[in-house]
């Protein structure tokens, strides 16, 4: 569709709108933002910093800190799994491994290539009783193993595929 | 009487009225606390902790964030107070790119300096952070590699001067501090002030040097290198051979000039009093004839670009008059280098110049005939005192020599141009004189002389009132433009300069720490004005002679052509635009549709334009066809909303002539496919 940039570039307008388009509502503006990009991109960052009456250089520096923003395209499922003390101590590395070796992921690349997973570690999701955890987009998998999670992977592909086909 | 409050420092009561911290009152008390992140002038950061003290009931603290209260009892040097501060600096050391032999800020370094003073004579912290390139514009250069992460150069450019080109990025131990999106300084809205590089407390942030460039100039038996000497450097110069700030160093600075070697030695002031003439002559027309007012003075390069980047509306409020660093270069290219016995090509000039910005400036394509620059060569007073001492010139031993004529001759009015107010002072000098008819008798116009930020001063001149301003810094040159613009305050004639207190206090000035070094240097140069015969441009007998010779009279075209300029709008930022809208298929196949957004078309309504357009291309089904993207700055935001349809830019866009065009484009496309 040709006119989705310009749907989304309608919505930021609206964003900044929503919120009086006050500096101080700069966290927010963000965060809704992303949500139609599914990251910040910087020329979207220029045009909020310059509605908002902020130097480039200080939205930059709000988007670069919190690791919520991402500077970078995400995929279309997002897998984040927690590597937070309690889940660290019931192996949730052997996990983070077998997810980059199903998807052909390291840390330095989070995001395959058809834009389809990204895989990132937080420092906890606040659901240590479940550990280890994993939250693809917004649903929580708990008490995972190597082997359930890639289960879930496969299973998110094998719907993609679906509606390819 | 009124008992003072007190402050019991380490066994001593000491009194304090209305210091802001704590640790202004230690230092009160003849004690230097050490710092690196507390810069007097602007805001409390405490990040480098060198200023914790042990507090009675409170335990250590940083004295630079802790109000004073009387009753207080502090100690500065008990046994946690100096662990903690020499741990500090020993980690903040250990991610320091430490290459002190051959770093520019070698002798002038806050780091250095404390290091040695504290004591810490070793390091036991592992490097983690990894090297990255170094970022060189063209008059400042940035290493990231020395950054302490101090934050005061973000500070200085945001608080201070308002830009806010620099800001801290990442988080942690990545934590780095940059332009946006990890850009370059050149890319970005840096305005080359340098003051960032001046409360830098490391080599992070240095002018970029061009002493190589001049050496090689000098050791070319082909070329004549002539030099001018910026009002502002003969106050500062001294600081580095042990003088005081604000002492008087001009014959020395002629002397150590000749043995380097320069051909002619001339003065800045010299056409900072041509300046006056032109650019008084300029306000008296317009103040006469219905011109454009309030006039803003064009001689600070800081200031120039700033009004480009982010006032283009008052560009025809600045004087046209290009800087005195400028018309000197020009009129030594074009006017003098036949005096001299010497071809253009083959003339060389050298300026040397209290600021960074200049370095900027005389690079300008404005300045430029033939792809040669009027100006050749910029260098700091610190890439002087660097000349001098690679010479090995024993500067505090040389006899003062005099300058050469005619160029090096000047009045007082264009060396008082290098403290803020002093460009007024002497354009009012002359337009006295102009305006009244009459000989002005005291020229001290101590109402525009100060320290403050925004000053402001009524003159009558026959009979009429003219309102006068006085800002230095850009914040508050900012403040006082959207004053005029909401209609608080009228002016007609208005000085800006972009560093606090002016040229004086550039960055390119040597490095000082004392708390009283700007008063002194612009004492140093209100007495110079006062040492010297003549205190008003027009008094200039060569500048006289100029004007009978060649020029004809202030303002007249030869001096339009020589002296003045037109500066345009600028953009702020290299970057990418936003794609709105983009059908399938090749890029190149499709009539690019560019609708400016930036701030100047924002404001008159590009926003609205733009959604217009994209509905009318919806209409017409040209989704396919076109690639619309929403884009930051055509440099003509004077006449927005801009936009650019396929190699045609339209300014003054409005809906009918945008989709005229448009529709104009496609059936080309059309006709062609």
């Amino acid at each position: 569709m040709p006119t989705v940039m310009l749907r989304k570039f309608e919505k930021v307008c609206a964003i900044i709108e929503k919120h009086d388009s006050d500096p101080s509502k700069l966290i927010p503006i963000l965060q809704e933002v992303q949500e139609e990009y599914r990251y910040l991109p910087e020329e979207v960052m220029t045009f909020v910093a310059m509605t908002l009456g902020l130097s480039p250089a200080k939205v930059y520096g709000v988007a670069s800190f919190y690791a919520h923003f991402s500077l970078i395209p995400k995929g279309k499922h997002v897998i984040r799994l927690c590597d937070g003390t309690a889940c660290h101590v019931k192996r949730s590395e052997g996990i983070l491994n077998a997810l980059h070796a199903k998807l052909g992921l390291s840390a330095r690349m989070p995001t395959t290539k058809d834009m389809l997973f990204t895989v990132e570690t937080v420092s906890c999701l606040g659901a240590c009783g479940l550990a280890p955890v994993m939250v693809v987009n917004e649903k929580v998998y708990g008490q995972m193993s190597p082997e359930k999670a890639v289960a879930v992977v496969e299973e998110i592909m094998k719907k993609e595929d679906g509606k390819n086909v | 009487m009124e008992t003072s409050k007190l402050i019991n420092i380490d066994g001593r009561d000491v009194p304090f009225t209305d210091e802001k911290n704590l640790l202004e009152v230690i230092r009160k008390a003849n004690i230097d606390i050490p710092t690196f992140c507390y810069v007097s002038e602007l805001s409390v950061y405490g990040a480098c902790r060198m200023c914790t003290v042990e507090i009675e009931g409170r335990g250590l603290q940083t004295s630079c964030s802790t109000p004073p209260e009387a009753g207080l009892k502090v100690k500065t040097n008990t046994e946690p107070v100096r662990q903690i501060r020499k741990i500090a600096l020993e980690l903040i050391l250990a991610n320091h790119e430490s290459e002190c032999p051959t770093c520019t800020k070698s002798t002038s370094c806050k780091l250095q300096d404390l290091s040695k003073r504290l004591g810490v004579t070793k390091v036991r912290f592992r490097q983690i952070r990894k090297p990255v390139p170094t970022d060189d514009s063209v008059a400042i250069v940035r290493n990231p590699n020395k950054c302490i992460l101090c934050g005061d150069c973000v500070r200085m450019c945001s608080e201070v001067q308002g830009i806010g080109a620099i800001d801290f990025a990442h988080r942690g131990h990545d934590t780095v501090v940059q332009p946006a999106y990890g850009k370059s300084l050149e890319e970005v809205q840096c305005i080359y002030c340098g003051q960032c590089a001046r409360v830098c407390p490391t080599g992070a942030l240095t002018p970029r040097s061009e002493v190589d460039e001049v050496w090689k100039a000098l050791n070319d038996k082909k070329k004549m290198v002539v030099v001018q000497i910026a009002p502002a450097v003969r106050v500062a110069v001294g600081e580095a051979f042990g003088y005081h700030a604000g002492d008087l160093t001009t014959g020395q600075i002629v002397a150590a000039l000749k043995m380097m070697g320069f051909n002619k030695v001339f003065d800045t002031c010299f056409t900072a009093d041509l300046t006056i003439l032109e650019e008084g002559n300029e306000f008296v027309r317009r103040a006469t004839t219905g011109g454009v007012l309030p006039m803003f003075t064009s001689c600070c390069p800081g200031w120039v670009k700033f009004v480009e980047q982010y006032h283009p509306e008052i560009l025809e409020n600045l004087s046209t008059c290009r800087s005195p660093q400028q018309m000197f270069g020009s009129v030594a290219k074009n006017i003098f280098a036949d005096q001299f016995g010497v071809k253009k090509e083959d003339l060389i000039v050298v300026s040397i110049m209290p600021c960074t910005a200049k370095k900027f400036e005389a690079k300008r394509p404005e300045f430029k005939t033939d792809g040669v620059a009027d100006v050749d060569h910029v260098i700091t007073t610190q890439e002087l005192v660097q000349m001098i001492n690679e010479y090995g010139i024993q500067f505090r031993n040389l006899r003062p020599e005099a300058l050469d004529m005619p160029l090096g001759f000047k009045t007082g009015a264009g060396v008082i141009f290098g403290n803020t107010g002093g460009v007024m002072e002497a354009a009012l000098r002359y337009v006295y004189e102009v305006v009244e008819g009459k000989t002005l008798e005291n020229c001290d116009f101590n109402e525009v002389r100060g320290a403050a930020g925004m000053r402001s001063a009524e003159v009558v001149l026959a009979g009429k009132t003219f309102k006068i301003a006085i800002v230095h810094s850009l914040s508050n040159a900012r403040d006082l433009l959207e004053k005029i613009k909401k209609g608080e305050c009228e002016y007609h004639f208005i000085e800006v300069m972009t560093c606090p207190g002016g040229c004086i206090n550039g960055a390119g000035q040597p490095i000082n720490f004392e708390p009283d070094y700007k008063k002194k240097r612009t004492d140093g140069l209100y007495e110079a004005d006062k040492m010297l015969q003549l205190h008003k441009s027009q008094d200039n007998p060569y500048i006289k002679e100029l004007y009978a010779k060649t020029l004809g009279e202030p303002g007249s075209e030869q001096a339009h052509h020589l002296l003045h300029t037109h500066y345009n709008a600028r953009r702020r930022m290299k970057g990418r635009s936003m794609v709105i809208v983009n059908g399938k298929g090749e890029d190149k196949d499709k009539l690019e549709i560019r609708v400016c957004v930036g701030t100047s078309c924002y404001l008159r309504g590009a926003q609205d334009l733009l959604h217009q357009l994209a509905k009318h291309i919806a209409e017409k089904g040209l989704q396919e066809k076109v690639l619309v993207k929403a884009t930051f700055c055509f440099e003509k935001c004077n006449k927005g909303p801009t936009v650019k349809i396929g190699t045609t830019v339209i300014t003054q866009c409005d809906f009918a002539k945008a989709t005229a065009a448009i529709d104009k484009a496609v059936g080309v496309l059309a006709a062609k496919g």
